[in-house]
């Protein structure tokens, strides 16, 4: 099933349309609504009019602009662009323009896409509501009131509000399926290494994965088929042979084995509806020809509590180069120390600061062991319970939130219960899988609700069969209707 | 016996215990995790890129050549080269672009090696491992210190040059003892082509571990590290007024305090930097960026079977040669210079090696860059001139420094026959020196006779009549030869 991210491409390499009329359209949305739902940091329309028409010259001159041609595509803002600000929607980084193109964008550039904006995220992908912004919240484009999710909630909203055909995010506990859930659209975490982190500013470098946001799981496929393989410049690239997404759009799920992992279902907080809906998409699949079971992943049960030592630690060491010396925001002080302190107390918002603290303290000799180690030692056993599951089962299959898109401000007191909004989503960037998040129904408020497809490493190929299996059975539930779609 | 009586430096009832923090830049083309020039001395902030000045979103790459050159290291030094990772060395400094430095810390590539002294003493090695270069801050006013400084400047060129840290065990008994360990480790590490060792230059950093102990004991005691010791001389002499400071607290029964002390070359003093307690938290941890490092049983033994010959080794061979011992300060300088293949080429024609050893190690080693350009041949030819008596030692020392600057300049004559013509140092036949000697022979029987009886110190009264009479043509070591055999022969 062509999505719209694929028809635009189909059009404009036949030349039945033109990159500049395809990229007005989604300017015109953006114009519509952006004031209301705040999807960009900053929106690249000159830019993207003249990509658009370097496009439009290809195809006149016969040339092929590249698989996304004239596709437009809207950046998470802390993806690098070569002399546009990447903020990471953080004052610590003001004024800073980046030098060089992060890999994806090149790839992006390469196969035609049109870049129409930077997203806004929660401040350096901290966060699972988009409110941790120096620059303000992005609202859910089904519901002003409520949370798109994060921390890639801008590139969520941007893609569920049509303002982009397709938008990157990065994943680094759920950043990517927990927006796209609660917004309505495909979000895909790769395997770790199958795309370059390199131009991704990093929060937690063991776990950051840069992954795409589709209406469709076609367009999500031809994405991430788009910028997948090994990057010289990232040495956790994966070297070798690359799953192919689109190979596993139409080959159905007939004779797959498929797990419903138990302690997902279980979760803290997780709601009635939401279960349901994870249930109906069991049903659906068994329907389709799987053969789906209930499987228990023990570790993944503390996947949260290792996570939030592992990625504040990485994050305390990541973010320490923001010193007020080199580049962005410097507040001046009486003597080197105090510029540090001052600049960073001004320049990194409060759950940032959060992070770093706990991460430092992680670290710390004497607490090492007890922390960091121990969180790695979990880790481990992490993976090898998914490994002893995958001997069973080709996939896994979970709710991706426990929840449905939450009310602004529900949550911003109370840390722990934002943290929990990722439990699902946490154990994938743990063991290095891909995971996937499609739209499947909605929830008793009407709003949204996504199941989440999980696959061994590397695992791509078949993890996009179930997920396409599912976006087929999910057209005969009733959801909420695609805002973007209701637009021209 | 003691170990101080084996160090033979241990002073009074004290001994010296030192171990050794050698930081060595790598001499590759490129930085350790980017592309950028690995050079010195440049415009600063010119070889830099968004790597080596951990832009955000950048990530490093590692520099297989870099892994290779600390390989060499770790194999002249007789480690182990094992399966190794990276972690970050986190603390706040300005010439560090990413606050952290990227380093090996509980899994280094080399591990348990060891060094031989030339006096054959044995140092253990810890480990020796990868890390990357900060940049270099220059703190303009306020003492040159950063806290009192009107402002700075950071130079990051330097961000990112590879370093191999090279630990020793506390295994150095004294000052002259740890200037020698890195006199040998740096012919080591220029011999595997992998630094230039320029202390001058910063190529080679040294910091000493310090502390003493009562002669005859076993335990280590309380130890201060010291840095900025920037030549082998100032090495020596911060150990000397470390261990003097260290005694003298000792003895008024106050205790050591461990700490960093830094070394002021100008007031020739050690000075507390912080203490233990105020040392920094690295808060250690994998480097995320980085994959696990195994080189390959097979690439490990092809840097092996590379390895060039190393010091020791050459001053085996030197030592073979010429019949001095190869711990010799004569053997050590010529091998320290690269000036033994100058040896090898005068074995080779059957020379006398052991005068040869003595010219390369004084007269060639003080213009050793005119050295570079010494036709070997011309070299042989000299000392064969010498060693037959066709030159006195005056003499060829003349030819030779004269054939130095000919080779340095590439101006004059560099055979060294011609350049004795023209000198006007006429050859000395063999029998005219024996018709010479003979005639001083004859002109003091009394001494003669008592020479042959075994008083040999007359010789060089012989010697002296031999030279007046031939206003200096005559070769010393020619004419006690001769003297030599007329006594053998019974006058």
């Amino acid at each position: 099933m062509t999505g719209p991210g694929g028809a635009i491409a189909a059009d404009v390499r036949a030349g039945r349309r033109t990159a500049r009329d395809v990229l007005e359209d989604h300017l015109g949305r953006i114009e519509g609504r952006e004031a209301e739902i705040h999807a960009f940091n900053r929106v690249l329309a000159d830019e993207a009019r003249s990509a658009a028409g370097e496009v439009d010259r290809a195809v006149a001159a016969g040339q092929d602009p590249g698989p996304l041609a004239g596709v437009p595509v809207a950046l998470k803002d802390n993806l690098c662009t070569r002399g546009i600000p990447t903020t990471c929607s953080s004052r610590i980084l003001d004024g800073w323009l980046p030098p060089y193109d992060a890999t994806v964008v090149s790839q992006l550039r390469r196969a035609g896409a049109v870049i129409v904006g930077k997203t806004n995220l929660d401040e350096f992908a901290m966060g699972s509501s988009t409110e941790n912004s120096a620059f303000g919240p992005t609202r859910n484009p089904h519901d002003l009131s409520r949370v798109p999710g994060g921390s890639s909630g801008g590139s969520a909203a941007s893609v569920a509000a049509g303002f982009s055909a397709l938008a990157l995010g990065s994943d680094t506990g759920g950043s990517i399926r927990q927006p796209a859930a609660l917004c309505g659209v495909v979000g895909v975490k790769p395997t770790y290494g199958l795309v370059s982190r390199y131009g991704l500013v990093a929060f937690a470098s063991s776990l950051d994965q840069i992954g795409p946001f589709a209406t469709t799981v076609a367009d999500a496929a031809l994405l991430l088929d788009a910028i997948s393989g090994h990057d010289a410049m990232d040495s956790t690239s994966l070297p070798g042979e690359v799953p192919s997404a689109a190979a596993g759009l139409d080959q159905g799920v007939e004779g797959l084995s498929i797990g419903l992992i138990s302690e997902l279902m279980n979760a803290d907080g997780m709601e009635p509806d939401v279960l349901a809906r994870c249930r109906q998409a069991a049903d659906a699949l068994t329907a389709a020809g799987a053969k789906v079971d209930e499987v228990s992943v023990p570790a993944v049960a503390f996947g949260v509590t290792a996570y939030y030592l592992i990625a504040p630690a990485e994050a305390s060491s990541n973010l320490a180069r923001y010193d007020g010396v080199r580049y962005g925001l410097r507040v001046p002080g009486t003597d080197i120390t105090a510029m540090y302190g001052a600049t960073r107390s001004a320049g990194f918002g409060a759950e940032v600061k959060r992070r770093i603290m706990l991460g430092t303290y992680a670290l710390s000799a004497g607490y090492y062991d007890a922390y960091y180690g121990k969180a790695q030692r979990v880790r481990t056993l992490i993976v090898r319970d998914f490994e002893a599951a995958y001997e069973r089962f080709d996939v896994l299959l979970a709710p991706t939130t426990p929840s449905t898109a939450f009310e602004i401000g529900a949550k911003t007191g109370d840390p722990l219960a934002m943290y929990l909004s990722d439990v699902c989503t946490i154990p994938s960037n743990l063991a290095g899988h891909p995971a996937m998040t499609v739209p499947f129904g909605g929830g008793d408020d009407g709003l949204p609700i996504g199941v989440q497809v999980l696959a061994p490493a590397l695992g791509e190929t078949v993890m996009f069969r179930v997920a396409a299996t599912l976006e087929r059975a999910a057209l005969g539930q009733a959801g909420p209707d695609r805002p973007g779609e209701t637009a021209p | 016996m003691t170990a101080g009586a084996v160090a033979g430096e241990a002073v009074g009832a004290w001994e010296t215990v030192v171990g050794l923090e050698v930081h060595c830049e790598l001499r590759t083309e490129t930085k350790l995790f980017c592309g950028c020039r690995n050079a010195f001395g440049e415009e600063p902030n010119t070889n830099i890129c968004p790597v080596c000045l951990g832009l955000p979103g950048s990530l490093p790459v590692l520099n297989e050549r870099a892994v290779e050159y600390a390989m060499r290291i770790g194999t002249a030094l007789h480690c182990t080269v094992v399966p190794s990772v990276f972690h970050r060395k986190n603390y706040f400094y300005p010439d560090m672009p990413k606050d952290y430095q990227i380093s090996q810390y509980d899994l280094p590539i080399n591990i348990d090696g060891r060094l031989e002294l030339p006096g054959g003493k044995e140092v253990g090695i810890v480990r020796a491992h990868i890390e990357e270069d900060t940049g270099k801050s220059t703190h303009v006013g306020g003492g040159g210190r950063i806290h009192e400084a009107a402002h700075s400047l950071v130079d990051y060129n330097r961000a990112g040059v590879p370093l191999v840290e090279i630990v020793s065990h506390p295994d150095l008994r004294g000052a002259d003892e740890a200037k020698a360990y890195v006199e040998e480790l740096r012919a080591i590490l220029v011999a595997t082509g992998s630094s230039d060792g320029k202390m001058e230059e910063g190529s080679l950093r040294v910091d000493a571990n310090v502390s003493v102990r009562p002669a005859g004991s076993q335990e280590l005691g309380t130890r201060c590290e010291i840095k900025n010791m920037n030549s082998l001389r100032s090495l020596g002499r911060a150990i000397e007024y470390e261990v003097a400071r260290q005694i003298a607290l000792v003895e008024s029964g106050q205790p050591v305090v461990q700490e960093t002390r830094h070394w002021n070359e100008a007031d020739g003093q050690t000075h507390s930097m912080r203490s233990k307690e105020e040392a920094e938290d690295y808060r250690y941890f994998r480097e995320p960026d980085l994959v696990p490092l195994e080189p390959s049983a097979e690439w490990v033994a092809a840097v092996a079977a590379a390895l060039p010959p190393l010091p020791a080794e050459r001053r085996g061979r030197v030592a073979a040669a010429s019949g001095l011992d190869a711990g010799a300060d004569a053997v050590v300088t010529v091998v320290n210079l690269d000036l033994d293949p100058f040896v090898t080429a005068v074995a080779g024609v059957r020379g006398n090696a052991e005068l040869a050893v003595r010219r390369l190690a004084n007269e060639v080693a003080a213009s050793v860059d005119q050295a570079r350009h010494l036709d070997p041949d011309a070299f042989c030819r000299l000392i064969q001139m010498e060693d037959r008596g066709e030159l006195s030692t005056a003499q060829a020392r003349t030819v030779l420094k004269e054939l130095l600057a000919a080779s340095g300049s590439g101006r004059g004559a560099t055979d060294p026959a011609a350049i004795a013509a023209g000198l006007g140092f006429e050859a000395m036949a063999d029998d005219a020196l024996g018709a010479a000697v003979d005639e001083v022979i004859a002109a003091n029987p009394a001494e003669w006779a008592r020479y042959c009886e075994g008083e040999d110190k007359l010789a060089g009264l012989f010697v002296g009549q031999v030279k007046r009479a031939t206003q200096g043509k005559a070769d010393p070591a020619a004419v006690s030869a001769l003297l030599r055999t007329r006594r053998q022969s019974g006058g």
